[in-house]
C-alpha cells in the first residue's frame, strides 16, 4: 500500500472568523505487504482522518492512494475491498453476530458471489479465528465489549480485505481486556497476513504490537519506523516526549566546550557538538543512583511499583515539574539530595529552536562530573 | 410484595377516578346500551334485552355500505400513505439544499383545517353546470371525458375520498419518518458502505429495520385513524352520506344518534361496539405480525 502527498482540508464553518483546517498535510508513506502499522499521535493530529481517507469515507483534496498497483483514490468505499473496525464497533444492532459477519459476504456481486453454504462456512471459519464461534446467535446488545470487538473484527475480515483498518479499536475496553485484545489483534493479523493499519493515541499499544509505527502531529508525519528504532532514536523532541511511559524527562541544557550541562550539572561529555543551548531528553530508565553521580536532584517522593521503584525528584533545569526516574527496587530508600549517573545511550539532545535532534557522541567520564558549584 | 399499602391507593385515586368516570364507565355503558332494545335517552326506558340491535344493524344496508366503505378506505390509504411518506421522508433526508423549505411545505396540510381542505378538493374535483373542475380540465387535455367525482359513480367518489385521506394524513407521517431517519446513527451507513452494500440494500437491510418501530407506530395509528374516519367524508360529500353512498362506520353511528334519521342510541351503541371489535382485532393482528418484523 502506498500513500502519496495525501492532503485533506476541512473548510471552516465560519469563513470570517476561522481559517480552514488542514487535517492531513502532505502525508506520504509506503507500507510493505502483511505489515501491522500503527498510526500514532495525540488526539486531533489527523490520524483518524487518514484512516477515513484510506477507506474512502472521505475524499482527499490532493494526493493518491494505491493498494498494490491499483489507484483507488477515486473509488467509493464499497469498491475498495477494505475492512474497517470502528471505534465503537458499529455492529448492526438488529442483526445477530452471525448475520453481522455474513452481511459483507451477502453484498458480493457477480463473479465473487458465494453460495449460501460457502458464505456460512466462511463466516464460521472467521468466527473461529476470532474465537466467537459459540456466540453467533446473539445480538450485539447481548455481547460484552470484548466480544463485540471480536465480532466487529470478524465482520471486517470475512471478505478477506486487501487492507484492514482499525480505528482506536481498544479505547472502549477496560485495561485488562485491552492488553488481551491487543495480543489478539496481533495474533489474528499474523494468521491472516493482511496489511493492517491501526490507529491509536496510546503509544504503548502501538509499540507493543506494530511492525511499524508512524508518529503524527498536526496532520504530518513526524517519524516513521520500527517501534524500537523510533524509541531509541527519536527524530525530534515531540517524538521523544510522545513515546515512552513514564515520559522522557526534558532539561534545559547547553553544550559548552564539549561538556553537556543540565543547569549547573555537567552530566556527560558531548563530542562533535558545537557550543549551543539544547534541550536534554533523558529516558526514565537512563538514570542510576550514584552517590558521586553528576546529576543532583532534590528527592520528592518514591513510588514503589513492585519490580521497580519510581523516584520522583526535582531539578532546577527540568522543563517538567518533576524528574521521574525508574531504578531497580533494591536501590531505593534515600532522602534529601540524591545524585544520579546517567546512561549516555538514553540521553538525547534537541535544538532549542527547531526541536530537532542534535547528533552528538555522548559519554560519561572526562570532564563530566565537574559540576559548577551551586550558589 | 405482600404488604398492602393504602397510601398507594390514595395516591392513585385521582387517576383512577378520572379514568373510571371518563373511560371505563362510558365504555361499559355503551356496551350495555347495545343490548338494550329500543332505549330512549329522554324517557330512559327500553323494551327488552337481547342481540336485536346487532341483528338490525347487520341487516341495515346503510351499515353494510358504511363497513364496506371504511374497509376500502383503510386498505387503500394506510399502505399507500405510509409507503409514500417513507419515500418522501427518505428523499427529504438525502437532500441538503431546501430541505427545510420542503419539510415546511409537506407539513402544511397538517396545520390546515380538514373542512377547508375539503373545500379546496371540492373546487378541484366538483363538476357543476358551469365548470367541470380543475381535475377534469387536466383529464380533458389528455383526451378523457369529464368525470363527476363528487356526485358521480361510486369509484370516482371513493377515489376522491382516498386521495383526500392520504393527502391529509401524510404530513404527520412524513414528519415522524423524517425524524426517525435522521436519528439513525450515520456510522451504520458508513459501516454498511465499507461492507460493500449498495444504496438500495443499505435502505432495506439497515435503514428499514432501524426505523421499524416508528413505521409500526404509524401503521397502527393509521389503521385506527382510518377506521374512525368521518369528517373527511363530510368535508367532501356533505352530511347526507348515506345518500351519497360514502358513509363510514363512525358516520353511521353519528347518523343513528343525531342525524335526520337519528334518535336510536341502541343501534348507535351496537355499531360502536362492532367498530371497537374490528379495531381491536386488527390492532392485535398488527401486533402479532410486528413481532416478526419490528426490531427494537
Amino acid at each position: 500500500m502506498k500513500i502519496q502527498n495525501l492532503t485533506k482540508i476541512f473548510p471552516s464553518r465560519n469563513k470570517k472568523n476561522e481559517a480552514d483546517v488542514t487535517a492531513v498535510d502532505d502525508f506520504t508513506i509506503e507500507l510493505t505487504d502483511s505489515e501491522l502499522v500503527g498510526l500514532l499521535g495525540p488526539s486531533g493530529c489527523g490520524k483518524s482522518t487518514v484512516l477515513n481517507l484510506i477507506c474512502g469515507l472521505l475524499t482527499p483534496d490532493a494526493g493518491r492512494i494505491f493498494f498494490g498497483g491499483d489507484d483507488v483514490t477515486e473509488l467509493p468505499p464499497e469498491d475498495r475491498g477494505i475492512g474497517l473496525v470502528f471505534q465503537n464497533y458499529a455492529l448492526y444492532p438488529h442483526l445477530t453476530a452471525l448475520q453481522n459477519i455474513l452481511f459483507p459476504l451477502q453484498n458480493l456481486k457477480g463473479a465473487d458471489k458465494l453460495s449460501k453454504e460457502a458464505m456460512l462456512a466462511k463466516a464460521n471459519e472467521t468466527a473461529k479465528l476470532v474465537q466467537i464461534d459459540g456466540l453467533l446467535d446473539r445480538k450485539p446488545g447481548e455481547l460484552s465489549g470484548g466480544q463485540q470487538q471480536r465480532v466487529a473484527i470478524a465482520r471486517a475480515l470475512v471478505k478477506t480485505p486487501r487492507v484492514l483498518l482499525l480505528d482506536e479499536p481498544l479505547s472502549n475496553l477496560d485495561a485488562r481486556l485491552r492488553l488481551q485484545m491487543r495480543e489478539e489483534i496481533r495474533r489474528i493479523q499474523q494468521r491472516t497476513r493482511i496489511t493492517t493499519v491501526f490507529v491509536t493515541h496510546d503509544q504503548e499499544e502501538a509499540m507493543s504490537i506494530c511492525d511499524t509505527i508512524v508518529v503524527m502531529r498536526d496532520g504530518s508525519i513526524e517519524q516513521a519506523g520500527k517501534p524500537q528504532d523510533v524509541y531509541d532514536s527519536p527524530a525530534n523532541l515531540f517524538v521523544a516526549q510522545f513515546l515512552g511511559t513514564p515520559p522522557i524527562n526534558v532539561f534545559l541544557g547547553r553544550v559548552s566546550g564539549g561538556v553537556l550541562y543540565a543547569g549547573d550539572d555537567a552530566i556527560l561529555t558531548a563530542g562533535g557538538v558545537p557550543d549551543q543551548d539544547v534541550y536534554i531528553g533523558i529516558r526514565p530508565e537512563g538514570f542510576a543512583l550514584d552517590g558521586n553521580g553528576p546529576l543532583r536532584c532534590e528527592l520528592d517522593r518514591v513510588e514503589v511499583m513492585g519490580r521497580d521503584v519510581s523516584i520522583v525528584s526535582t531539578h532546577g533545569a527540568s522543563v517538567n515539574a518533576s524528574v521521574r526516574s525508574i531504578v531497580s527496587a533494591e536501590s531505593a530508600a534515600v532522602f534529601g539530595e540524591i545524585r544520579f549517573a546517567v546512561r549516555p545511550d538514553k540521553v538525547y539532545l534537541f535544538d532549542r529552536e527547531t526541536e530537532k535532534r542534535v547528533p552528538a557522541e555522548l559519554s560519561a567520564g572526562g570532564r563530566a562530573g565537574q559540576n559548577v558549584r551551586r550558589m | 410484595m405482600k404488604r398492602h399499602n393504602n397510601k398507594a391507593w390514595l395516591y392513585l385515586l385521582p387517576a383512577v377516578l378520572f379514568l373510571g368516570f371518563f373511560v371505563v364507565y362510558p365504555l361499559v355503558d355503551v356496551f350495555i346500551y347495545s343490548f338494550e332494545e329500543g332505549y330512549n335517552s329522554a324517557s330512559r326506558m327500553f323494551f327488552g334485552v337481547g342481540a336485536y340491535n346487532y341483528s338490525y344493524i347487520l341487516h341495515d344496508p346503510y351499515f353494510l355500505q358504511a363497513v364496506k366503505n371504511t374497509f376500502i378506505l383503510v386498505i387503500i390509504t394506510v399502505p399507500i400513505s405510509t409507503a409514500l411518506a417513507l419515500l418522501i421522508a427518505a428523499g427529504l433526508n438525502s437532500i441538503k439544499a431546501l430541505k427545510k423549505l420542503f419539510q415546511t411545505i409537506y407539513f402544511l396540510p397538517y396545520v390546515t383545517n380538514t373542512l377547508a381542505v375539503g373545500l379546496v378538493f371540492m373546487i378541484l374535483f366538483k363538476k357543476t353546470a358551469y365548470s367541470d373542475g380543475m381535475i377534469n380540465l387536466v383529464i380533458k387535455i389528455f383526451g378523457g371525458g369529464p368525470v363527476d367525482f363528487i356526485g358521480g359513480p361510486y369509484w370516482a367518489k371513493m377515489f376522491v375520498l382516498c386521495f383526500y385521506t392520504i393527502w391529509v394524513v401524510m404530513p404527520f407521517k412524513v414528519l415522524i419518518l423524517t425524524s426517525a431517519l435522521a436519528s439513525v446513527n450515520p456510522q451504520y451507513y458508513a459501516a454498511a458502505r465499507i461492507d460493500g452494500a449498495r444504496k438500495l440494500r443499505i435502505f432495506t437491510k439497515i435503514t428499514l429495520p432501524m426505523i421499524s418501530p416508528m413505521i409500526f407506530y404509524l401503521v397502527i395509528t393509521g389503521f385506527i385513524g382510518a377506521f374512525k374516519a368521518y369528517s373527511d367524508a363530510v368535508a367532501l360529500f356533505g352530511t347526507d352520506l348515506n345518500v351519497a353512498e360514502m358513509n363510514t362506520i363512525v358516520g353511521y353511528i353519528y347518523d343513528m344518534l343525531y342525524g335526520s334519521s337519528g334518535g336510536y342510541p341502541s343501534y348507535a351503541s351496537a355499531a360502536a361496539i362492532v367498530l371497537l371489535a374490528i379495531v381491536l382485532t386488527i390492532t392485535c393482528v398488527n401486533s402479532l405480525i410486528s413481532r416478526k418484523y419490528v426490531v427494537y
